[in-house]
């Protein structure tokens, strides 16, 4: 039993949280929000730190990092609000690949996303799709060379900054079935693709992306047809467990925020942190803050292992309880800072829009209690159910 | 990281888990998993088996009957009593004024209590709390006054947990009135069956007898019973209260309170099917039980830290109130699952509940447990400290 981090890991967040005060300011953040939405500069500047490989395998030129590796990474880039696709392109996109049989695509792509030189994004969700990863209406035909592919994807996180876009589609069964989906990496400019950007509320960018008749090779599946929900699942486990560190690094950064404001406002002669009320509030956003945290440890470690339902478990558990927590700590965080925590000027409001969105993503609080309760239930099916993902024996 | 026991503790808790197994008297275990009453003698009984094995203490030196044990030893160790179902070894002897007497005590109290408290010959209670001091315990006012080699003790003392059952008690008293208030305290071991002392119960409002008030009229303490040095007590109150272990977050009960839940929400029947699996009370559980996975994973964070040296510190007020929020709410979900089922109240029925009777206990186990965010500091309090040495507020 030991929850300590390596000097690896420990030069890993230095180093990170160096890179992101000096180059990385909120003022920083902010022209980059209102020009081109990401940073050259700043991907650049990932890479040659080598944050992009901490989440892939070494023989793809990664470094072969854990969850725990990859939490360290997403706590700082939660506590820096970074805007980049990181989490589109080197967990979320890079899992899908990795997961995704670890073949030729997963050869010729992944050392791309560690240097820097390719960017990806999951293309998962539509518009009926909610949290339920398996409702998928965006079709697959398959013919002699290969599928035809045409649908409608809704709020792709970085889609319009990726390269190359991961499509889920349906092959075959029902709207909601999670047998018959299959995934296609396909090229974002392919003829067919178009791609429409827009700023997300917290500061990211996202795409709809419709797919006219799209033709691709047979070599566009990623891993085995008709299986893509294997790899969606455990890619998605990756990405909540990512998501949940991030809320975490966000938490801290908002929580000193509000502390310092508590500390340094005054009203009534003193500072407002002399008020009990406040006080309390403040010492209840640590404790949740607290408590999320050691899921978060949880969920990274158990990233790594080989009990599904135990992974499942983990991860569930720690996305809901962060949600919970980062909403009782991000609306604290604003009512205590009165009127300045309404406005644009100060970090808070937008550490309080990243969590609130982070709470959306990858399934909300609600969802992922569900998914944990039925975990509970033993004597269920291991195949996972419509309308109930991840149900397995306990 | 590594969330994983090693081999070697894996074994130790296989080691306790068979002489638990062997040991543990079924009249107790039962008393204990099905929420029954504990008699003085259910105590007293267990806690001289484990002084006999040698685990009545193990936070203690070993010079004085400790084990030695690992902080994490010691965590699996609560663990496998509480998942067995072992009555507890209560806190007052062994984990809080034995810490005092070792620290400030004379040779002689050393000597002549600790034996004493290591099996249980004398059964301690706990002194602080008065009608005029809850929450601020430094303005206790009952009144110790020393007249030659005697003091003499007057005043009340209250919430004193089974009092009615104590040989000892250790009581915060005022020796000097003159002072500032955390200054004239000191810190007196008196003997429960001395003239003078009166114990009235109070009955609570699960009509248990719990707790009392004691009395004293004129008692007198022969002034070796002074711990330390006159007007230090506050000193060592404080010592006591930062001695709070892990074990205050109480995971492993609740734990198994959770597998008790399951089982008799697993049993009623909501629209043809199992309550577990009708959404808004299965969310309920979920929700509790994330909590408890969380708290139990902050608590291992606790004595991994302790295991390298640190702490615990102030995050003890975290484990306390995060604990008893769980117990709480254990409590309060087990009385919604047995619903109109709650209101039978036949004591007869639940001081040791017979199979087919485990649900009677429960509503009267709900309103006992409100008792865990009031007691060892207030909920309330354990912010206050935390908001002081945590948050700098």
């Amino acid at each position: 039993m030991d929850f300590s981090f390596t000097d690896e890991q420990h030069q890993l967040r230095d180093s990170l949280r160096r890179y992101l005060a000096n180059e990385y300011s909120f003022d920083a953040r902010k022209k980059i929000i209102h020009g081109a939405g990401s940073s050259e500069a700043a991907w650049a500047g990932f890479a040659e730190l080598g944050l992009l490989g901490v989440p892939l395998p070494e023989e793809y030129g990664g470094f072969g990092g854990g969850g725990v590796d990859l939490l360290v990474v997403m706590e700082e880039l939660g506590r820096g609000l970074v805007v980049e696709p990181y989490f589109a392109t080197a967990v979320l996109g890079a899992a899908l690949l990795r997961f995704g049989g670890g073949g030729a695509q997963a050869q010729a792509l992944l050392p791309g996303v560690a240097d820097g030189s390719l960017k990806l994004a999951a293309a998962l969700t539509e518009a009926q799709s909610r949290h339920e990863l398996f409702n998928v209406t965006t079709s697959a035909k398959a013919g002699a060379n290969g599928h035809v592919l045409n649908g409608a994807k809704t709020v792709v996180l970085h889609g319009a900054q990726a390269h190359k876009l991961i499509v889920s589609a349906r092959s075959g069964g029902g709207p909601r079935d999670t047998a018959g989906l299959t995934l296609f990496v396909i090229e974002a400019k392919a003829p067919g693709v178009s791609v429409t950007d827009y700023r997300t509320i917290d500061g990211m960018r996202a795409a709809d992306v419709t797919l006219i008749n799209v033709a691709v090779g047979h070599d566009a599946v990623l891993g085995r047809p008709g299986q893509g929900w294997d790899v969606i699942e455990r890619a998605a486990e990756v990405g909540m467990a990512a998501l949940v560190a991030e809320a975490v690094g966000a938490m801290d950064a908002l929580h000193e925020a509000t502390l310092e404001y508590l500390k340094t406002r005054q009203q009534f002669g003193v500072p407002i942190g002399r008020f009990q009320v406040l006080q309390h509030r403040a010492v209840e956003m640590f404790m949740e803050i607290e408590q999320a945290r050691s899921l978060a440890y949880l969920a990274a470690v158990k990233l790594d292992g080989e009990d599904a339902t135990e992974r499942a478990c983990a991860v569930h558990a720690a996305k809901a309880r962060a949600g919970r927590a980062l909403k009782f700590v991000g609306q604290s965080a604003i009512q205590m800072h009165g009127g300045m925590g309404m406005t644009d000027e100060l970090p808070a409001s937008h550490y309080f829009k990243r969590l609130s969105m982070i709470e959306l993503t990858l399934g909300d609080t609600d969802h992922h209690l569900a998914a944990f309760a039925a975990l509970q239930v033993p004597g269920q099916a291991t195949v996972s159910e419509p309308g109930e993902p991840g149900r397995k024996a306990a | 990281m590594d969330l994983n026991y090693s081999a070697a503790e894996r074994a130790f808790g296989a080691e306790v888990r068979a002489w638990l197994e062997a040991h543990l008297p079924g009249d107790l275990q039962s008393k204990v998993l099905n929420h029954g009453r504990l008699a003085r003698e259910d105590y007293v009984r267990w806690h001289k088996m484990m002084a006999a094995q040698g685990w009545s203490a193990p936070n203690w030196p070993v010079e004085w009957g400790g084990t030695g044990w690992t902080p994490t030893q010691k965590h699996i160790f609560d663990e496998e009593c509480a998942q067995a179902g072992t009555p507890p070894i209560l806190p007052f002897g062994v984990n809080m004024v034995a810490p005092v007497i070792m620290k400030f005590g004379s040779e002689a109290q050393k000597r002549h209590f600790l034996p004493r408290i290591y099996d249980c010959t004398d059964w301690w209670c706990q002194g602080y709390s008065e009608p005029g001091a809850g929450s601020d315990l430094a303005s206790l006012k009952t009144r110790a006054e020393r007249k030659g080699d005697k003091y003499i003790v007057n005043g009340q003392k209250t919430w004193t947990t089974l009092g009615q059952h104590a040989d000892m008690i250790f009581c915060l008293v005022r020796t000097d009135p003159e002072v500032k208030k955390q200054e004239g305290i000191s810190f007196l071991l008196i003997d429960m069956h001395s003239a003078g002392i009166t114990v009235r119960p109070i009955l609570t409002m699960d009509e248990d007898c719990e707790v009392n008030e004691v009395f004293f009229d004129n008692v007198e303490v022969p002034v070796e019973n002074l711990v330390g040095e006159e007007n230090k007590g506050w000193t060592y109150a404080k010592y006591l209260l930062g001695h709070e272990r892990t074990g205050i977050a109480a995971v492993g009960r609740s734990k198994r309170e959770l597998e008790f839940l399951k089982r008799i929400a697993g049993e009623e029947q909501v629209n043809g099917a199992s309550l577990l699996q009708e959404p808004r009370y299965a969310a309920k559980v979920a929700e509790l039980e994330i909590e408890l996975m969380a708290l139990e994973m902050t608590v291992l964070r606790v004595v991994s830290a302790q295991a390298q040296g640190k702490g615990p510190g102030p995050e003890a007020s975290l484990l306390k109130v995060k604990g008893t929020e769980v117990q709480q709410r254990l409590t309060e979900l087990m009385v919604e699952a047995i619903g109109p089922r709650a209101l039978p109240f036949r004591l007869e029925h639940f001081e040791n509940p017979a199979p087919g009777e485990e649900i009677e206990p429960l509503a009267a186990y709900y309103f006992n447990y409100r008792k865990t965010s009031i007691y060892g500091g207030s909920n309330e309090i354990q912010k206050n400290i935390m908001s002081q040495m945590i948050l700098g507020l």
